[in-house]
């Protein structure tokens, strides 16, 4: 059996489908990262001064794409996995010969390919608003890939256990853009009391903007190989849980 | 030998403690075309489920072409093309992607797919919708699409859950004639039905479940002759006669129908020398009912007062 040609598969599915929805999947974060730039960015962000010794629209950008990733890398997969589960066209996959491995990175591999192309969309947008610096290129297509990875994983978690559309839209309502707001986004964790920045230090998604800030302005809060590492435990379990609730056919099979 | 299929002591209990399987024994030879019949409920697709790997059995083994589920998996799932009672495709994708892309799970290379795709289409008249969206086509299509789908990795062994559901008499027909043509290329096929007319005009081989366990598996011949009396339809000339017939259990329908009741002993003969005699002729004749439903109610009945029998005990 050919494992490539089935990843393949998967993978030319996965993207087949957020490219059919375009106008569901691509453009809204094009609007919405728009209306922060303006907002946050042009509005407020020009009275606020410089953060981390840089403008507030310079600080943001880095924050703000890596929303717009994290977003939808989670997103894509959680609402294609459990689609396929609820029109039961999961069973495609379940009764051939597809290894379970193969069935977690093909879905995540769709999630990253929406993920990291609605992160260069937005990117592009970004530009029409400030100029974009880059310190170093490897750190931001590091850390773009691993976040992305990361919560295409918690959605495919997500959508195992999930029972309805409304369980899809909780995780993200309630855990994934409070995390995302309290994660460095719109400031520098250095400014809170010692007792919240103590607090920020659980939240992934801190680590995941400031290794990002870091490849664009060269500043973060946090040690970058403290970042990685984060990162790199987030995938090992989010992997190792998914493969086991797959091989268990949790929400799969009765 | 190695068997296609073989099921032994396969068992199923649901959370909730609903045993849908109690401990099955069953075989079905390379290239049969096999008939799995039994009421709503009786553990028919969940049999199927256990097989394909979409229930988790509780206890027991399944082989596939001598592949254990339970050490094999992968190898056993490649010999199987699966025809499931719902339609579990993508309603948004077009049909050949869903084609190609089942393929893909196989191994099996686009250029390949892509080939394969435009025969089993174009065999299965669906060709001229191939880049439409599955929602848009008719049930009886859908139900080709899923036999397309399930032939896309050329698997040795076909098991169709209830193929034919709410397919007109056409298309069934097609779709037998279809069937029929892949068993003679060696393709195992194992089919459950609500129609007993098509297990009886299809299949060589039975098992019947009823209650979770199997209480008939036996070939098709030997099961109907087990039958003792099938009933005849006869449409006569229209006559004003008294119609008699010794010997023979008979009842007049009308002026121009009459059904009679032979045990296998009696000879039709019987039955149109006396009518001959009594100038009464014979236009055409048909049995009354599916022989198999008739069989078939007889051995699920006879289950359940069995199984009532117990309980009161």
């Amino acid at each position: 059996m050919n494992n490539s040609i089935a990843l393949k598969s998967i993978l030319t599915k996965e993207i087949q489908r957020f490219v059919r929805i375009w106008v569901q999947t691509l453009v809204p974060p094009a609007i919405t990262i728009s209306l922060y730039f303006i907002i946050f960015g042009s509005l407020i962000g020009s009275r606020i001064g410089q953060m981390g010794g840089f403008d507030y629209m310079s600080f943001i950008v880095p924050g703000l794409i890596m929303m717009s990733v994290i977003t939808n890398s989670y997103s894509n997969v959680a609402s294609s996995f459990f689609s396929a589960k609820w029109q039961r066209n999961v069973e495609e996959m379940l009764v051939a010969p597809v290894p379970n491995w193969v069935i977690v990175t093909g879905y995540v591999g769709g999630g990253m390919a929406r993920g990291m192309l609605v992160g260069f969309i937005v990117t592009l947008v970004s530009l029409l608003f400030v100029d974009i610096q880059i310190h170093n290129i490897w750190v931001i297509i590091a850390t773009v890939s691993l976040t992305s990875a990361t919560f295409a994983l918690g959605g495919l978690i997500n959508a195992i256990f999930a029972g309805s559309f409304d369980d899809i839209s909780i995780i993200p309502t309630f855990v994934l853009t409070p995390l995302t707001y309290l994660g460095g986004v719109f400031y520098s964790i250095s400014l809170l009391p010692d007792f919240w920045q103590g607090v920020s230090q659980i939240n992934p998604i801190v680590y995941m903007v400031n290794a990002f800030r870091y490849g664009f302005l060269g500043i973060s809060d946090v040690s970058i190989t403290t970042a990685f590492a984060v990162i790199g435990i987030f995938i090992v379990s989010l992997f190792a849980i998914a493969m086991t609730l797959i091989s268990k056919g949790i929400g799969l099979r009765t | 030998m190695t068997y296609a299929l073989e099921i032994s002591n396969l068992a199923k209990t649901y959370k909730g403690g609903f045993q849908a399987l109690k401990g099955i024994n069953l075989t079905v030879e390379q290239g049969d075309f096999f008939a799995l019949l039994g009421p709503n409920g009786a553990g028919k697709s969940t049999t199927i489920g256990v097989i394909t790997s979409l229930v988790n059995k509780t206890k027991g083994q399944v082989k596939i072409y001598g592949n254990n589920i339970d050490t094999d998996l992968e190898k056993a799932k490649s010999f199987i093309g699966l025809v499931p009672q719902e339609f579990n495709f993508n309603q948004f994708e077009p049909l050949m992607n869903i084609l190609v892309n089942q393929a893909g799970y196989y191994g099996v290379s686009r250029k390949i797919a892509i080939t394969r795709a435009e025969k089993y289409l174009k065999k299965l008249a669906l060709w001229d919708k191939r880049n439409d969206a599955a929602r848009n086509l008719s049930g009886g299509m859908k139900r080709r699409l899923m036999i397309a789908r399930a032939l896309m990795h050329e698997p040795k062994m076909l098991i169709l859950d209830e193929p034919t559901a709410g397919v007109d008499i056409e298309i069934r027909r097609g779709m037998w004639d279809f069937l029929r043509e892949l068993n003679k290329q060696g393709i195992t096929i194992i089919l459950t039905t609500h129609y007993l007319e098509e297990a009886e005009m299809l299949c060589r081989n039975i098992a019947i479940i009823n209650g979770g366990e199997i209480v008939e598996d036996t070939s098709m011949k030997a099961l109907l002759a087990q039958l003792d009396i099938e009933t005849f339809v006869l449409d006569l000339v229209p006559h004003q006669k008294t119609i008699t017939l010794d010997n023979i259990d008979y009842r007049v329908i009308d002026d121009h129908t009459l059904e009679v009741d032979l045990s296998k002993l009696q000879s039709l003969n019987q039955v149109f020398e006396q009518l001959s005699n009594q100038g009464v002729d014979v236009l055409s004749m048909r049995n009354k009912s599916n022989r198999l439903e008739a069989l078939f109610v007889n051995l699920i009945s006879t289950k359940n007062i069995t199984n009532s029998t117990a309980v009161v005990a």
